[in-house]
């Protein structure tokens, strides 16, 4: 046990190793049988259960060589200093991060002139832009104010909703909807905000959790209004100053194409709805970022910080709450009311809690209250699972990569607990200050 | 005793939880200008009396009047944000309880809220860039840094509040509660844990604050160096009630007190360095 008996380089204890990988195979075992081992197979228009043993026992045995691997790893790096297995870092200094946002706004606006890029790349750009807007909405709620809201695609629905029925009913075009969709989401978010002041934490996680539930099963069974799981469809599609995107426009009405003398292409519609969503988040972020260097945006984060102190310093924490409450709400019915318009039909499937979650997932593994991080969360979290559908169909290592594209939702979840193993805070957890000191100086000089 | 004019009456405050009577029928005065200081054992209701005085808890029967030249505020009957913000009432906790991931000037900033939310016309003309806001948040800045070169933090503003060490902290929370402009600033324990030194320079700034600001202080304190140093006015409880009153040379020759302090017959019982404080400088 004496300090001068420690080897200079570690000793591997090979029969601890092989324990500890046997043990890690077993459970994979355990797992694997009714995982993977049995599968059901279509014999003469009949489901039967078929096995597949070979795939289970494939499967142990990587686990084994895996565990074995990263023991053997770890065992050789204890040894090392505690500092260089501390989590990895990345500095990002404030000049740094303004390069890479304005990099990040020029690759975006650039995007659909790019050569590599195609209709799928943009159509998927556009994908990611509404998670980044939902994420954008989401961390003024949990990133700043702190306030963990697990019901938050409750607003992005009313935001789809309210625009399709309004145009349903009082044939309202998307600019006329936008604001009042978004109004329509911030008043949800008042109502939800007022029975859960006095929650934190795990209670307020499971209340919103319920209101999200509530706003789906609402719509999908108030039928006579919301045409319950059909959904709407022929939501209109949103025009360029008054101009739609269609081959023939009705007598009277310029189409795009028309006005600028192009031929008529499906992809012009895909291009502009791309650009519609890269304003409205651009909007979104200038307009968050200003608010956090406002008072209000102040007492959102320290709100977050304690409650308790808000109060003993006069700040009136039920008007705090529900303007963060109200403002995320809003921010996730514009980014709705846009699906909505895009897709063109909606139905209560696409606000399942899947939806808060992954929202919620893009601002915590972001980075909370990083507006650059819900960005790189947003590609990492949308991408990744559609990159591994796409590798299937690559020619040569085709077969081997299809393997990866059915195993893309694992990929997924891999990738999440790499993150937060490595960065647990986040991918960017630098909080740039609201106002600083030396700034001011600088300016008074 | 000073003639000042009462700034605070308390009067019949007893506080109840369930069958414990944590304050029970105490009545007492602070006045404007002096540091009137809490003492007593563990336990004794003072932290309780701070939180009936901020609004935290609701007494369960008396009166808190605060005399203003704006008027009277009955602070039994308001909310808690209300009380920092109308009546003017603010406290430090026992617990330092700063916005610890925000930065030093941010927590002096953020304590100035109300009248930057009003400068920014509720959000909307901080939004647009109205030229009042920015001069208001100018100001804020200046009286921030003001309050930072007093406790000598100005070097740190922009480091997160967390980061501080302990003695700043405390130091710091007392400046943010100062940046709310109040009339009767409360303090609990501010003194715990801070070194002779560090504790010696927070008398000079509680002195300071008293004599500049003309507000009246309430202290909870344990350390009796410091008590016995700044108070103009001594309140002893013990079990909630009431036994002394007064300046703090008559409290400390109170019997009362000594056999609160000491136990009637038990001195071994007394922490040893309160037992020193009181029977040296009585």
């Amino acid at each position: 046990m004496a300090l001068a008996a420690l080897p200079p380089q570690p000793r591997l204890d090979w029969t601890h190793l092989i324990k500890d990988a046997a043990l890690a195979a077993l459970v994979a075992l355990v797992l694997a049988i009714p995982l993977v081992g049995v599968q059901t197979v279509e014999v003469n228009a009949a489901l039967t259960v078929g096995t597949r043993w070979d795939w289970v026992a494939i499967g142990v045995a990587a686990v084994f060589v895996g565990r074995l691997l990263l023991m053997v790893a770890r065992s050789l790096s204890a040894g090392r200093s505690a500092a260089a297995r501390r989590p990895a870092r990345i500095i990002l200094d404030q000049r740094r991060a303004t390069l890479l946002a304005g990099l990040g706004i020029v690759l975006a606006v650039a995007l659909p002139v790019l050569p590599l890029s195609s209709r799928y790349i943009v159509d998927l750009a556009t994908t990611v832009m509404i998670y980044v807007m939902l994420g954008w909405g989401l961390n003024v709620v949990v990133g700043l104010a702190g306030l963990l809201d697990l019901g938050y695609v409750a607003f992005y629905a009313v935001g789809a909703y309210s625009f399709a029925l309004f145009a349903q009913w009082f044939h309202l075009g998307f600019w006329e909807c936008l604001p009042l969709a978004g109004l329509l989401a911030a008043s949800f978010g008042i109502a939800l905000g007022f029975p859960v002041l006095r929650l934190r934490g795990d209670y307020l996680a499971i209340v919103t959790l319920g209101f999200g539930e509530i706003v789906r099963i609402v719509l999908l069974n108030w039928v006579p209004v919301t045409n319950g799981p059909a959904g709407i469809g022929n939501v209109p599609r949103p025009t360029f100053f008054g101009m739609p995107f269609v081959a023939r426009a009705p007598p009277g009405v310029t189409t795009f194409d028309g006005f600028f003398h192009l031929s008529f292409n499906p992809g012009h519609r895909v291009i502009f709805l791309y650009y519609v969503i890269l304003a409205l988040a651009l909007v979104t972020n200038f307009f968050t970022l200003r608010l956090r260097r406002l008072p209000i945006g102040r007492a959102w984060e320290a709100l977050r910080e304690d409650e308790i102190a808000c109060r003993a310093l006069g700040i009136n924490p039920t008007t705090v709450k529900l303007s963060a409450f109200a403002i995320g709400a809003m921010l996730g019915g514009f980014a709705g009311s846009f699906f909505a318009t895009r897709q063109g039909f909606i139905s209560p499937e696409s606000f399942s809690f899947t939806e808060s979650a992954i929202i919620l997932a893009i601002v915590v593994l972001g980075g909370m209250g990083s507006q650059l991080g819900v960005v790189l969360a947003a590609i990492v979290l949308v991408t990744l699972p559609e990159l591994g559908r796409q590798l299937g169909d690559l020619p040569l290592v085709g077969p081997f990569l299809s393997l990866i594209g059915t195993l893309r939702m694992l990929l997924f979840g891999a990738a999440m607990v790499g993150i937060m193993v490595w960065r647990p805070q986040g991918i960017i957890t630098r909080r740039e200050p609201s106002l600083r000191l030396v700034d001011e100086r600088r300016r008074a000089a | 005793m000073s003639t000042a004019a009462p700034l605070l009456d308390i009067e019949h405050l007893t506080m109840r939880f369930g069958g414990l009577v944590a304050v029970d029928d105490l009545s007492f005065a602070a006045r404007q200008g002096e540091i009137t200081a809490i003492i007593g054992p563990n336990g004794a209701g003072k932290t309780t009396v701070f939180n009936c005085l901020t609004g935290f808890y609701r007494p369960s029967i008396g009166r808190l009047a605060l005399h203003r030249p704006a008027g009277e505020f009955l602070l039994e009957r308001m909310d808690g944000f209300r009380i920092a913000r109308d009546a003017g009432v603010t406290r430090t906790f026992q617990n330092v309880r700063l916005f610890a991931g925000m930065t030093v000037l941010e927590n002096l900033v953020v304590a100035q809220h109300n009248r930057l939310m009003r400068a920014s016309l509720y959000t909307v003309g901080g939004l647009v860039g109205l030229p009042g806001y920015g001069r208001a948040e100018a100001a804020a800045v200046v009286k921030a840094r003001d309050w930072l070169d007093r406790i000598g933090l100005i070097g740190r503003a922009d480091h997160p509040a967390g980061s501080l060490p302990y003695g700043a902290q405390r130091r710091l929370e007392i400046a943010r509660a100062m940046c709310t402009d109040p009339a009767v600033l409360c303090l609990d324990e501010p003194a715990a844990g801070l070194n002779g030194h560090e504790s010696a320079e927070l008398n000079q700034l509680l002195r300071d604050i008293r004599d500049d600001h003309g507000i009246g202080i309430l202290l909870i304190e344990h350390d009796m160096s410091v008590v016995m140093a700044i108070s103009d006015h001594v309140i002893v409880l013990d079990y909630g009630r009431k036994i002394a009153d007064g300046t703090p040379d008559a409290v400390r020759n109170d019997a009362a007190v000594i056999k609160a302090y000491l136990g009637a017959a038990e001195d071994e019982a007394l922490p040893p360095e309160i037992a020193r404080d009181l029977r040296g400088r009585a």
